[in-house]
């Protein structure tokens, strides 16, 4: 009994050596630390099969260091709750004029998308077309008092308001994909034509059962300015200059490879999305 | 290299086995413990039931002023004890009896109970709740009870995660969790008796408020108007935790238990399904319309009465309609829930006028004539009497400034709207008043019977809604109002107004540097007491106006201040300190004061609080030397 227990504390402590010394190892090595959705594709996951996470796993191999995720839900609060305790040092995504966090040069522009039935051809391409009038439209809602996705404004400035279907971002988050279900609606034919953020509705569109057409929204901009397309960058703290320059110049030089991720993904891309490399 | 890597995992693994039994061990003894209760001391139990105070004829009617049994102090919410031991003579002399702190920085919106000579007091998330002895000095712990609340709900919650305070009935205390379960507790134990899960959290509900018992059944709504959530309430059986009714506050009359006997006062609130056809196509499956304020019961008429959210979550411009029935006030039946009559403060809601406010039900004489009114301070800034047996508007004065609207026309019940100030996505509107947080927010009044006067803590905030800004949730970017509240005019932002309903005005007012976003109490002695956001607890004459006691407490004040009589037949006074709130939001969430737009254009209007205050989460008690 004894023995045993002496084996037992000495297998602890070899336990506890291992651990520190695991501990000491990790302290050596550098650590990107990043704030993400644990439930958010195609963006992340807690499985990290989001093309955020393949993104931030590339950054993290060219400084040579390790990913380490802080989850929480990308809602209101999310840059207080994560970024701004310090806990972690990233977000992989933030429009490039949002100003809650300081903005790395954006890595990838979208827009928002037309999502159709490929079978009822029915090609619409602007906010303009008059079908638009008579269809049943999915829209996203965010619900963040009375603010609204881009699509909704446009259609409402054209007098389109009875026939909305709104289905909230967040979705129900106890589903695989709280997300897709905008997508799915179009695919069930629900409704006629969905207006989704590009992310969204490129890679949800992939996995339906029928062909789904997904074409940017034009205009790009409403006057006098509601933009559709938005510019996408890393976000870090404001005072974190030297960090957000770090990794500039990594998005400069991993532009191919973060390319790759994104058509891997099916992420619709619009126009040009870096400044020009001196 | 990866052959070292190899046994080293081995070994760990075998090690790991080893210890797995100790460890275990370890993280059990370390673990926060769920429930920790003592068997109850001999309390007395020959004190009055809960539930009998309050009645009709409002605060003149309550029963026992030695207790504090329900968040409003009685069922016609008047917040008035008569209590006057501590007069407008010996204020000043008022001493620190004991303090508890929960350890818990974030805003303090509930007021503690005082049952049978215990304390019973509910934390902001994760909610736990204390029994305190009174019996003992220093009121020590009787129990506690520590819900294990899910910490996704905290990002789920829109403004703080609050709570608004328990309710106790025969024997039971009733507590609401963030992440919406309903649970009973055994008064004397902090024993779980039932626990009732009443919505998800996953697409975005949350519970807030504070229940009311009614004739055994624990009244309940939901939070989360801003996430899409359909707005309910719930009548549970308080024995056994089942649902005994539920009424949604959008959708067809069914869900919304409108039937034969719904008699509304005004004709825009007649007709078939409005739930549904005041909104377009099936925006009313994501209306809004929460219930996240206070209730009141009229136990004569036997009808409930509780008010609605805004309405959400499209932009006004995308819901056409009156979007019935957001923005304002049911009086309901007590047992079975049927709607009798509605009124609608902000029909078509602009500006996130939330009518959750609490109604307070009086007795007083309209144009000579007695009524039973129902009296409440709206977050459109106008004070409402009106006939709570049939919801006529009687009177609507404004007790701050107000442009929003011009007016409300008594024939149509409607507000009179000021296009001039009319929000639209890429248009500019300045200096609309109020602003979105209102003339007053939940923050409750108080009615004394014997001054005839209603203590209103409140706001005095305008705001600024242009231009569009680039925001983003759940990875999708969408463009927003900028909204920047300020000071309204005079320059401070709060206000504490004495105000009469009968002559429609005010008698006095005491200006506040931040909004008063407390609570009222006032006495038999003609005291009104409230705490202001840079913690000073005040006492004033309720007939003048006059500051007859002040104390600066560790943080600042956002709930209502309660008095009861203790076992040693002294008068006690309670407060939480613990800024937070909406209102707060800028020091609790640790905001950049740089951020105008922060807590939705809230911390633009609080830039200096956190020079005044810090974060905290203390129960005062005070009483005489």
């Amino acid at each position: 009994m004894r023995v045993r227990r002496a084996a037992l504390l000495a297998s602890c402590l070899l336990v506890s050596a291992l651990l520190y010394g695991c501990a000491m190892a990790e302290a050596s090595q550098r650590k990107l630390r990043v704030c993400a959705d644990p439930n958010n594709m195609p963006f992340s996951n807690s499985r990290q099969e989001g093309f955020e996470n393949r993104i931030a796993s590339l950054i993290a191999r060219d400084m040579s260091a390790k990913v380490e995720y802080t989850w929480f839900a990308q809602r209101r609060g999310f840059i207080r709750n994560t970024l701004n305790t310090s806990v972690c040092d990233l977000v992989m995504g933030v429009p490039a004029s949002f100003d809650l966090t300081l903005v790395s040069e954006p890595y990838y522009r979208s827009s928002y998308v037309f999502v159709t039935r490929h079978d009822r051809r029915l090609a619409i391409k602007s906010f303009d077309d008059p079908s638009l009038r008579s269809l049943r439209i999915g829209v996203q809602l965010v619900g963040d008092d009375g603010a609204n996705t881009p699509p909704v404004h446009a259609l409402d400035k054209r007098g389109i308001r009875g026939n909305l279907k709104g289905y909230m971002v967040y979705g129900d988050y106890l589903d695989a994909n709280p997300g897709a279900a905008i997508v799915q609606a179009v695919a069930k034919g629900e409704v006629d034509v969905a207006v989704v953020w590009g992310p969204i509705a490129g890679y949800f569109a992939r996995g339906q059962p029928v062909k789904l057409d997904v074409v940017p929204v034009s205009p790009q901009v409403d006057l006098p300015f509601m933009p559709f397309v938005f510019d996408i960058a890393l976000g870090v703290r404001r005072q974190d200059k030297i960090f957000r320059d770090e990794l500039d110049t990594i998005l400069r030089r991993e532009r191919p490879a973060i390319s790759a991720i994104l058509n891997e993904y099916g992420i619709p891309r619009v126009g040009t999305s870096t400044r020009p490399t001196a | 290299m990866r052959l070292v890597e190899k046994r080293k995992v081995r070994l760990q693994a075998r090690s790991v086995a080893a210890c797995a039994g100790s460890l275990l061990f370890v993280l059990i003894a370390c673990g926060p413990a769920e429930k920790t209760s003592t068997p109850p001391r001999g309390t007395p139990s020959t004190l009055a039931p809960a539930g009998a105070s309050g009645g009709a004829a409002g605060a003149d009617a309550s029963g026992d002023d030695g207790q504090w049994t329900m968040p409003a102090k009685n069922y016609s919410s008047t917040r008035y004890s008569a209590l006057d031991q501590i007069n407008a003579q010996n204020v000043s002399q008022l001493k620190l009896a004991f303090s508890f702190n929960t350890g818990i920085p974030r805003g303090h919106e509930a007021a503690p109970l005082v049952v049978n000579n215990t304390m019973y007091i509910v934390t902001p998330f994760p909610n736990y709740v204390y029994a305190l002895d009174l019996t003992q000095p220093g009121a020590p712990q009787k129990w506690a009870y520590k819900p294990r609340v899910e910490q996704a709900a905290q990002g789920v919650a829109c403004c703080d995660v609050v709570n608004r305070g328990l309710a106790y009935d025969n024997g039971r205390i009733f507590l609401n969790t963030l992440d919406n379960h309903s649970i009973a507790l055994d008064a004397n134990t902090g024993q779980e008796i039932w626990n009732t899960k009443l919505g998800e959290i996953n697409v975005g509900e949350t519970i807030t408020m504070a229940p009311l018992v009614v004739k055994g059944k624990v009244l309940v709504g939901n939070s989360g108007g801003e996430m899409g959530v359909r707005g309910k309430i719930t009548a549970l059986d308080a024995g056994s935790g089942k649902i005994v009714w539920q009424a949604y506050n959008t959708g067809p009359d069914k869900d919304v238990l409108i039937g034969a006997s719904f008699k509304p006062y005004y004709a825009s609130d007649k007709g078939k399904d409005l739930g549904v056809r005041t909104w377009p196509s099936d925006a009313w499956k994501v209306g809004g319309a929460t219930v996240w304020g206070w209730l009141s019961y009229d136990p004569e008429l036997n009808l409930v009465y509780y008010g609605t959210g805004n309405p959400g979550p499209w932009n006004p411009d995308q819901r056409p309609g009156d979007n019935k029935w957001s923005a304002g006030v049911f009086a309901r039946d007590a047992d079975t829930g049927e709607a009798k009559w509605f009124y609608q403060m902000s029909p078509h809601d602009l500006f996130d006028y939330d009518a959750i406010n609490e109604s307070v039900l009086i007795d007083m004489p309209v144009g000579g004539v007695k009524r039973k009114v129902l009296l409440r301070a709206e977050r459109n800034g106008y004070v409402y009497v009106m006939d709570r047996a049939t919801g006529q508007v009687l009177s609507a004065t404004p007790f701050g400034f107000i442009n929003s609207t011009k007016g409300i026309d008594l024939k149509s019940g409607r507000p009179i709207e000021n296009t001039e100030k009319t929000p639209h996505v890429g248009i500019v509107a300045r200096d609309i008043c109020p602003s979105s947080s209102g003339t007053k927010d939940f923050q409750p009044t108080a009615f004394s019977p014997r001054t005839g006067l209603l203590y209103i803590p409140h706001n005095n905030l305008c705001m600024d809604y242009e231009g569009v800004e680039a925001n983003y949730i759940a990875g999708t970017p969408y463009v927003g109002a900028n909204v920047k509240m300020y000071a309204g005019p005079g320059g401070h932002r709060g206000q504490f107004t004495a105000w009469d309903p009968v002559a429609q005005k005010a008698v006095w007012t005491v200006n506040e540097i931040f909004p008063v976003w407390g609570g009222a109490l006032v006495t038999g002695s003609n005291i009104v007491f409230y705490g202001t956001m840079d913690g000073w607890f005040k006492a004033l004459d309720a007939r003048s106006g006059k500051e007859l006691w002040k104390q600066k407490l560790g943080s600042g004040i956002i709930s209502p201040p309660i008095t009861y009589r203790g076992p040693d037949g002294k008068q006690y006074l309670a407060i939480f300190d613990g800024v937070g709130g909406w209102a707060g939001a800028i020091v609790v969430g640790d905001m950049d004061p740089r951020d105008s737009t922060g807590a939705l254009g809230f911390a633009n209007a609080m830039k200096d609080l956190p020079k005044y205050t810090t974060k905290g989460g203390t129960l005062y008690v005070f009483t005489l030397p």
